[in-house]
C-alpha cells in the first residue's frame, strides 16, 4: 500500500523537501503496511488534517501576518485552518509566530506540555527559527527547536501570508502520512522516543517523581494476620515433609 | 534636539526638579535615559517638556553610590553584600510616569531610587544576575525553563539619619486578595503583555503590569552595531509604526550628522508615515471591534488594510516591515504607479471609514461598552504621560507633528485632533477622525512631490559628532523617540528610544481601579498597546 499524502491542485512532485517526508514515511512503515488499519489511517488523517486549530501564540511581527491570513484577502479558512484556540488543550498545533525570549521560553515549554497529543509545531519566522535579527541579544532563545520540538519551519521576516499558508500544507501533508494505528504517531523528542512517554508525563515525573514505579510498603499489620500466615506455612512445610 | 543638560547639586536635585514642574510649568516628563557615563558613573538624564509652550529641557545627574554590607543597603537576604548600588532621589512622587520609567532604569543599570515604593526589575526575571546595560556586564546568553520565583515584595530604598543606604519591604499584596494573571499568553492582550490583577470579586483594584516576555534587547545590541545596521531592528519594534519607528531614528542621526534632506525626501517620508498610520489605524479598528466580539468588524478592517499595504508594498517591496528609511533620504525611489494608487486609495478609503462606525462605531452596544470605560483625566494624562490618541482623548494636544513639526507637517493644513470624553469611546474616535486628516495630509502632498534625488550621499563609515540628541516624532500610538549620545565611533555610545506603550501600560492601574475586569480588555484593546514597542 503506498502512502503519498495528496493536496488538491498541487500535485506531488511540485512540493518541496519530498524526501524528508519519504524518509519519515519509511521510518513509520519499515514493517509493512496492513490493508485494514493503514485504510483507517488513510481516513483519520483525512479529517485531523483538514482541520487543524492552532494554539494563538503569537509574540510579535509574524502574528500579524497570521492574522491577515486568516482575513479576507487570504482567507486560510479554505484549508480548514480557521478555528484558533486560546487553550492549549483544545489545540493540535503551536504556531510559534515570533521572537522567544528567555522570560517567555518556560511558558511556551509549558504551553506545549499542556497540549493534548498528537500535536505540531510550526515555527514561523526567523526568530522563531535561529533568533534571526536578535541573534546576537542576551536575551533571546536562538530558535524554538532548543526547547520543543518543530515540524515545519516557515522562514521570513515575517514570512508573506502566502510562505504561512505553504507551511500550513505541508503539514498537512505531513499529518496525511502518519500511522494512528500503532507506532509513534508524530515527531518527538530524543527523550520521549527512547521511554516511550509523552512530555507531559516526563514532565510530571521530573517535579513529582515516577509514580509509577514506587514499591508498595505496607506498615503496621496485625499480628494476629502475620502468626496466622507463620502457622499456615509451617503446616504447608509438615505436608511436604510427609510427602 | 541637540541637549543641553541642566545639572543640579545630589542633595537639591529633588527640590529642583519639583521646580522645574510647579515653577516653570515642565509638566510632561517624556523620557528617563539610563545611562553608563563610563569614568563618571552611572547617571540618568530627563527629558521634560512645558505643554503650554512645548519647550523642552533635559537633567543630567549623576547617581551617587554606596558599598553594600555591615548594615548598608541590606535587603533582608545578604545577596548584595559588598556590592557597589548607586541611587538617585525618585521623580516618581513628581511624574508618576516615572514609576515605571525608573524600575526599567533599575531593572538594567542597577540604580535604586530613593523613595520608590516598588523597586522590582520590570522586563528581566527576577532571578537575573547582574546589569546587562552597564558597560562591564559580562555577556551572558544562558537560560532556564524553570519558573521564575517572582517576589511578592517591592523594595524602598531610603537613606537613614547616618546617610546609610537602607531598605523596607512593601508588600504588594493583602492576605486576603484575590489575584489572577492575565496573559502573557492571552489574546485580548495584543502579545505577550502580563497584567497581574487584584479583584475584589469582579472590581479590579490593582494593576501591576509585568513586561519583558518579548524583551529583545535591542538598545543594548544597538551599542555593538554601526549606524545603518542599526535601522533594521526598529521595524520590529510596533510593527504598524515601522515607518515612523525608523524614522526616530534616521531623523536623529541625521540631525547629529547635519544632513540637509532634499524635499523629495521630505514629502515621500511624510506621505510613507501618514500611510502606516493609516495601516496602523485600520488594524486598531479591527482590533478594537476582535476584542469586544465584533468579528465581522474585524474583517471590514483587515480587507481595507490590504489596500494600503499594497500601494506601500510597490514602492518598499515589503508587506509589514519596510525597511523604507536610511540615513540621508531613503532606500529607493517612489515606484511609477505610487501616485495614482495613492489617489485611488484615499478615493476608495474615505466613504470606507463611515462603514466602520455604520457596523461598529455608531452601534449602541460599543457605545455602551466604551463609555465612561478606563477613564482618566486631563491631568492625569500628562501626569502619566499618556501620549498619542489616548491623551487627546482627553483634550491633551500632544500631536508631535504640531508642536514640533518634522517634515512637512507644518506646511500642509490639517487639524489635530482633540475630544473631550477622556474615555475608551473618545479614544476610538479620535483614531477614526486621524484616518481622515491622515487621508488629508497625503491629498495635498501627493500631487506635489518635487523633482530631486531620493537619497543624500552619505560616506561610507557614518560617525555621528560627540553629543547627546533626542528627536521625536508621531508614531502610531502616542510620541515616539530616540535619544542618541555619542561618544565619536562608528556606533553609539547609548541609545535609547521612548516606547509609546510603556506610559500607557502605567496608565492601567489609575485608569481601571474601581472597575470592572471585562472593561479592562476594552480599555487595553481602545488604548492601543502593541507589547514589542514597549519590550524593545
Amino acid at each position: 500500500m503506498e502512502i503519498k499524502p495528496k493536496i488538491k491542485s498541487i500535485p506531488y512532485e511540485e512540493w518541496n523537501d519530498n524526501e524528508s517526508l519519504e524518509k519519515i514515511v519509511d521510518e513509520l512503515h519499515e514493517g509493512g503496511v496492513n490493508v485494514i488499519t493503514g485504510s483507517l489511517d488513510k481516513l483519520i488523517n483525512w479529517g485531523r488534517a483538514n482541520s487543524l486549530w492552532s494554539l494563538t501564540f503569537a509574540t510579535s511581527c509574524c502574528g500579524i501576518e497570521f492574522m491577515a491570513c486568516g482575513c479576507a484577502r487570504y482567507d486560510f479558512a479554505r484549508f480548514g485552518f480557521e478555528v484558533t484556540r486560546n487553550s492549549p488543550r483544545q489545540a493540535d498545533l503551536i504556531m510559534c509566530a515570533g521572537t522567544i525570549t528567555h522570560k517567555m521560553a518556560p511558558a511556551l515549554k509549558r504551553l506545549y506540555d499542556e497540549m493534548a497529543e498528537p500535536k505540531y509545531v510550526i515555527a514561523v519566522g526567523g526568530c522563531a527559527i535561529s533568533g534571526g535579527p536578535f541573534k546576537s541579544s542576551y536575551h533571546v532563545v536562538k530558535g524554538i527547536e532548543e526547547i520543543i520540538p518543530v515540524d515545519v519551519f516557515i522562514p521570513g521576516c515575517p514570512p508573506r501570508p502566502e510562505a504561512i499558508m505553504y507551511g500550513m500544507m505541508q503539514l498537512q501533508r505531513k499529518v496525511k502520512i502518519e500511522k494512528f494505528f500503532g507506532g509513534a504517531n508524530h515527531k518527538q523528542t530524543a527523550e520521549e522516543a527512547a521511554l516511550g512517554v509523552s512530555n507531559e508525563e516526563l514532565t510530571f515525573r521530573e517535579k513529582h517523581g515516577d509514580h509509577r514505579r514506587e514499591p508498595i510498603v505496607v506498615t503496621d499489620v496485625p499480628e494476629e494476620f502475620t502468626e496466622e500466615l507463620k502457622n499456615s506455612r509451617i503446616e504447608e512445610l509438615k505436608e511436604e515433609a510427609k510427602a | 534636539m541637540k541637549l543641553e543638560f541642566l545639572s543640579f547639586e545630589f542633595d537639591k536635585f529633588a527640590q529642583e526638579m519639583q521646580n522645574l514642574k510647579d515653577k516653570k510649568g515642565f509638566d510632561y516628563l517624556v523620557t528617563i535615559v539610563g545611562e553608563d557615563f563610563g569614568d563618571e558613573g552611572l547617571g540618568c538624564v530627563y527629558i521634560l517638556e512645558n505643554t503650554k509652550t512645548h519647550e523642552r529641557c533635559s537633567v543630567k545627574m549623576i547617581a551617587k553610590s554606596q558599598v553594600c554590607g555591615d548594615g548598608i543597603a541590606s535587603n533582608g537576604t545578604g545577596d548584595t553584600d559588598g556590592q557597589v548600588l548607586a541611587y538617585l532621589p525618585t521623580v516618581s512622587n513628581i511624574w508618576r510616569v516615572a514609576d515605571l520609567l525608573e524600575r526599567e532604569v533599575f531593572d538594567f543599570y542597577g540604580i535604586v531610587f530613593l523613595g520608590h515604593p516598588d523597586m522590582r526589575r520590570l522586563f528581566l526575571r527576577s532571578d537575573f544576575k547582574g546589569y546587562p546595560f552597564r558597560k562591564d556586564w559580562a555577556f551572558n546568553d544562558k537560560y532556564t525553563l524553570e519558573d521564575d520565583e517572582e517576589p511578592d515584595y517591592g523594595l524602598e530604598y531610603f537613606l537613614d539619619n547616618d546617610g546609610n543606604l537602607q531598605s523596607k519591604q512593601n508588600r504588594l499584596f493583602g492576605s486576603d486578595d484575590y489575584v489572577i494573571n492575565i496573559g502573557p499568553q492571552h489574546p485580548a492582550t495584543h502579545g505577550v503583555l502580563r497584567l497581574q490583577t487584584v479583584l475584589d470579586g469582579e472590581t479590579v483594584k490593582r494593576i501591576y503590569p509585568h513586561l519583558g516576555y518579548i524583551h529583545r534587547a535591542i538598545e543594548k545590541m544597538w551599542e555593538g552595531m554601526t549606524y545603518p545596521q542599526t535601522l533594521a531592528l526598529t521595524d520590529r519594534l510596533n510593527y504598524l509604526g515601522a515607518m515612523q519607528h525608523r524614522h526616530a531614528l534616521v531623523g536623529v542621526i541625521e540631525e547629529a550628522l547635519g544632513v540637509e534632506l532634499t524635499d523629495r525626501i521630505k514629502y515621500i517620508r511624510t506621505i510613507m508615515d501618514e500611510l502606516q498610520r493609516l495601516d496602523s489605524h485600520l488594524l486598531y479598528t479591527s482590533c478594537v471591534a476582535q476584542d469586544l466580539g465584533a468579528l465581522t468588524g474585524m474583517l471590514y478592517g483587515m480587507r481595507d488594510r490590504e489596500h494600503v499595504l499594497n500601494v506601500m508594498e510597490e514602492t518598499t517591496g515589503g508587506r509589514l516591515i519596510q525597511n523604507y528609511y536610511r540615513i540621508g533620504g531613503l532606500q529607493d525611489d517612489i515606484d511609477p504607479n505610487f501616485v495614482k494608487n495613492c489617489k485611488d486609495l484615499v478615493k476608495y478609503l474615505r466613504p470606507t471609514i463611515q462603514e466602520y462606525m455604520d457596523i461598529f462605531g455608531d452601534n449602541v452596544i460599543t457605545h455602551n461598552r466604551l463609555e465612561n470605560c478606563g477613564p482618566m483625566s486631563l491631568e492625569d494624562c500628562i501626569n502619566y504621560a499618556v501620549t498619542g490618541p489616548a491623551g487627546r482623548a482627553s483634550g491633551w494636544k500632544n500631536d508631535v507633528r504640531k508642536n514640533h513639526p518634522y517634515d512637512m507637517y507644518d506646511k500642509v493644513e490639517w487639524e489635530q485632533c482633540t475630544l473631550t470624553g477622556c474615555d475608551s469611546m473618545d479614544r476610538y474616535l479620535v483614531h477614526i477622525n486621524e484616518m481622515y486628516q491622515s487621508l488629508n495630509i497625503i491629498e495635498q502632498l501627493i500631487d506635489n512631490i518635487p523633482e530631486g534625488d531620493f537619497y543624500v550621499k552619505q560616506k561610507p563609515i557614518i560617525k555621528c559628532p560627540e553629543g547627546q540628541w533626542y528627536y521625536s516624532v508621531e508614531g502610531v500610538a502616542g510620541e515616539f523617540g530616540v535619544y542618541l549620545d555619542s561618544r565619536g565611533d562608528k556606533s553609539p555610545y547609548r541609545m535609547k528610544m521612548r516606547p509609546m506603550g510603556l506610559s500607557l501600560v502605567g496608565a492601567f492601574d489609575p485608569m481601571l481601579r474601581g472597575q470592572k475586569i471585562a472593561d479592562l480588555i476594552a480599555t487595553c484593546a481602545a488604548i492601543d498597546v502593541v507589547i514589542p514597542d514597549i519590550d524593545r
